[in-house]
C-alpha cells in the first residue's frame, strides 16, 4: 500500500477541510492535494526527493509527491554544519532537492520552496503499489556515530497509521500544532496522522516557547507533540513570568523523544489540569509510536499510593496493540518481569533496516532497539539508556539512568549525566558532569560522592566530577553523550 | 478470484473502493451490492441488486466474523460488501490517544 492513499482519501472525504496552516499560508485537503499532483509533474525523471528547509507547507506536498511518484522522500537536518549537509547530500545524489540555500553538490538538482507550489498541469498517473517500495529514508541523530540512513517503506508506515488511527476521527475544530523539524520521524509521523485523523496541522517552523503559546492561542490548537525539554521549557517560560497557561482550546499534549523527568510531567499535570498527557516511545526504525503512556495512566500513577502504580510515570506505557515488545538478557535470553536487559521489539511498522548494513531484524522479526530497559509486572516498559552508553566497570554493567536519579535529587544540581571515562584499574569507571543550580556556589565534590555511595553503592561512585553550565543536547533533547565522554578524554 | 494483500477492488454499482489488507489463500467471491468487485473501475456502473444495509463507509475496516480477512474501504458507496454471500462487518478497533 502506497502512503498516498493517505491523502488520496482525505481530499476525497474532506475536500474543503482545512489541512495545514503555516504563517498566512493555508491549504485545504483538495489544496494539497492539488499542489501534491502539480509537483508530482516536476519530478519526472528524479530518483530522490530530497527536503532541506525549516517545516513548511512544503513539507507535506512533497512527501505525498514523492510517494504518488514512488520515489524515495529524504528530509535532512538543515541545522548541522555545511560540510555535514554536503557530505549527506553526497550519500542521497542522485536527487532532486527542495532548498533555498543548499550546497552545491554533484547530481543534486535544486528547486525552491516558492518553485514547489508554482502551478503546471497535473500529473495524471496512479500511485504505484508495489510491495517493498521505500517511502522515506530518515537520516538517525547519529549521538553515537555517523548518522545511518534508516529505510521505511510504504508498509511500514500504513501498517502504523491503519493500527493507530481511525480515519476522520478528529472533529472539525480540531487542530495540532507541530513543532517538531520535518526531518525527524516525529515530524514524519505528525504529517501521516493528522491528515489521516483529518486534523489540522499547525505548523511551528522554530520553536521557542513564547512562539508556541502565542501560535497556540492564535489558532485554537486542541492538541501537541512536544519533546521533553520542549515542555520544559513553556514550563520555565510560563512559571518565571509569573502567567498562568491560557490554553483553553488545548486538549491533549502527547510527548517523547527522550527521557521526560519525573518533576517536569507531574509539574505539567499540576499546571495544566484539563490537558491529557501521552508519552510516546518510538524509534525512527519502528516507524514512529511502538508504546504509549496513555492519559488515564497518567492520571491513575499520580493518585496512587502504591509506590509500583505510581513509579509508572517515569515508564513509556505498553505497547500498542500491533505491536510486541522483548526483553533479554546479554545472553539473548527473555528476562522476566522486574529484569532489565536489552529491548526488542516486532511489528509490521518496525523496518528496522538501514542503507549499507540492510536489515537488523532477527529470523523472527525482532529488532533490537538498542536501549535498555524492563517491564514490570503489568507489561509497563521502563527505560533505562542506550545499550551504547552502559558503563563498563570490572564487568559489572552500570546504567548512566540511575546515578543520574540519584544525583538530580540534589537541591544544588539542576541538570546531571553520567558517562564512562577510562579507569586503568576497572577499564572503564563513572564520570559525572554537573550543572550546578548555582554556578558561584559548587557542589562539593565529596558529598555528590557520598550521595551516590549512600543511595546506591560504591561502584557508582563517580571517579570524576566536571561541572558545566549547561549540557549539551540537540535539538529535540537527546543528549550528546559523545560529546561528554570527549571532555573527559582530553 | 484469487486476491492478495494490496489489491484495489472497485464495485460495479457504486462508488465503493476497497483495498485488501489480509486475506486467505482461497478462492473468494467479493461483491458489492450483489455484484462481483472488480480490479478496474468500470465506465458505466450497473443497478444495485442488493441495497440491504447501510453501504460502505469511507476509512472503516471491514472483516468476516472469525477475522480471517481484512478490507480497508478507501471510497464509500451505497453497497454492501460481502464475501462468499455473507456480509463482512466493520472492524471495532480500540481508539488509541493521539501520539503525533
Amino acid at each position: 500500500m502506497n502512503i498516498h492513499l493517505i491523502l488520496q482519501m482525505a481530499a476525497d472525504s474532506m475536500p474543503d477541510r482545512e489541512a495545514v496552516i503555516c504563517g498566512s499560508q493555508r491549504l485545504t485537503y483538495q489544496d494539497l492535494s492539488d499542489a501534491v499532483n502539480s509537483l508530482a509533474n516536476k519530478l519526472e525523471g528524479a530518483k530522490k526527493l530530497a527536503y532541506l528547509a525549516e517545516t513548511g507547507t512544503a513539507a507535506p506536498v512533497a512527501m505525498f509527491a514523492a510517494a504518488l511518484r514512488g520515489i524515495p522522500y529524504v528530509p535532512i537536518n538543515y541545522r548541522l554544519a555545511e560540510d555535514q549537509i554536503t557530505s549527506l547530500l553526497e550519500r542521497v545524489s542522485p536527487a532532486l532537492l527542495i532548498s533555498d540555500d543548499a550546497p552545491e553538490v554533484k547530481g543534486i538538482t535544486k528547486i525552491s520552496q516558492v518553485q514547489v507550489f508554482s502551478h503546471v498541469t497535473s500529473w495524471d498517473g496512479f500511485a504505484p503499489d508495489e510491495e517493498g517500495n521505500i517511502a522515506i529514508e530518515l537520516f538517525t541523530s547519529g549521538t553515537t556515530g555517523d548518522p545511518k540512513s534508516a529505510i521505511l517503506r510504504h508498509d511500514n508506515l500504513m501498517a502504523y497509521i491503519l493500527g493507530t488511527i481511525e480515519f476522520m476521527s478528529a472533529e472539525q475544530s480540531q487542530s495540532t500544532l507541530v513543532s517538531v523539524p520535518p526531518y525527524h520521524i516525529a515530524g514524519i509521523s505528525a504529517i501521516l496522522s493528522s491528515v489521516y485523523a483529518g486534523r489540522r496541522m499547525v505548523q511551528l517552523p522554530n520553536f521557542s516557547p513564547e512562539a508556541w503559546l502565542k501560535l497556540a492561542k492564535q489558532e485554537n490548537v486542541s492538541q501537541a507533540f512536544l519533546v521533553p525539554t520542549m515542555l520544559q521549557r513553556i514550563i520555565e517560560y510560563t512559571t518565571s513570568n509569573n502567567e498562568t497557561f491560557d490554553l483553553p482550546a488545548m486538549q491533549a499534549i502527547a510527548y517523547g523523544g527522550g527521557k521526560m523527568p519525573h518533576s517536569v510531567i507531574e509539574q505539567a499535570m499540576t499546571l495544566m489540569p484539563h490537558v491529557n498527557f501521552t508519552n510516546a516511545y518510538g524509534l525512527t526504525e519502528t516507524s514512529s509510536t511502538i508504546c504509549l503512556l496513555d492519559p488515564d495512566d497518567h492520571h491513575d500513577a499520580i493518585q496512587s499510593g502504591d509506590p509500583a502504580v505510581r513509579a509508572r510515570l517515569s515508564s513509556v506505557g505498553r505497547p500498542l496493540p500491533a505491536v510486541e515488545v522483548e526483553i533479554r538478557d546479554d545472553d539473548n535470553v527473555p528476562c522476566g518481569a522486574g529484569e532489565a536487559g536489552y529491548v526488542f521489539v516486532r511489528g509490521e511498522q518496525v523496518s528496522g533496516e538501514y542503507h549499507g548494513s540492510g536489515s537488523l531484524l532477527d529470523e523472527n522479526g525482532w529488532f533490537p532497539t538498542r536501549d535498555r530497559g524492563y517491564l514490570d509486572d503489568a507489561g509497563y516498559l521502563f527505560l533505562d539508556g542506550r545499550a551504547d552508553d552502559v558503563i563498563v566497570r570490572g564487568g559489572e554493567n552500570i546504567s548512566p539512568g540511575e546515578i543520574e536519579d540519584v544525583l538530580i535529587e540534589m537541591s544544588d544540581i539542576k541538570d546531571v549525566a553520567a558517562v564512562a571515562v577510562a579507569d586503568d584499574e576497572w577499564g572503564e569507571a563513572v564520570g559525572v558532569v554537573i550543572v550546578p543550580a548555582d554556578m558561584t556556589t559548587l557542589p562539593e565534590i565529596e558529598a555528590i560522592k557520598s550521595h551516590v555511595k549512600n543511595q546506591l553503592r560504591s561502584s557508582r561512585v563517580p571517579t570524576k566530577v566536571k561541572f558545566m553550565e549547561e549540557l549539551p543536547y540537540n535539538e529535540t533533547g537527546k543528549l550528546l553523550r559523545r560529546v561528554l565522554r570527549d571532555v573527559f578524554s582530553t | 478470484m484469487q486476491i492478495k494483500a494490496g489489491t484495489k477492488l472497485f464495485s460495479a454499482v457504486c462508488d465503493t473502493q476497497i483495498m485488501v489488507l489480509r486475506v486467505p489463500k482461497d478462492d473468494l467471491d467479493v461483491t458489492c451490492g450483489g455484484l462481483p468487485m472488480q480490479t478496474e473501475e468500470a465506465a458505466e456502473k450497473s443497478l444495485i441488486s442488493d441495497n440491504a444495509g447501510e453501504g460502505s463507509l469511507v476509512g472503516k475496516r471491514y472483516v468476516d466474523k472469525a477475522e480471517t480477512m481484512e478490507f480497508l474501504c478507501t471510497r464509500g458507496g451505497e453497497g454492501n460488501i460481502s464475501v462468499n454471500g455473507v456480509a463482512l462487518e466493520i472492524k471495532q478497533a480500540k481508539r488509541l490517544p493521539s501520539s503525533d
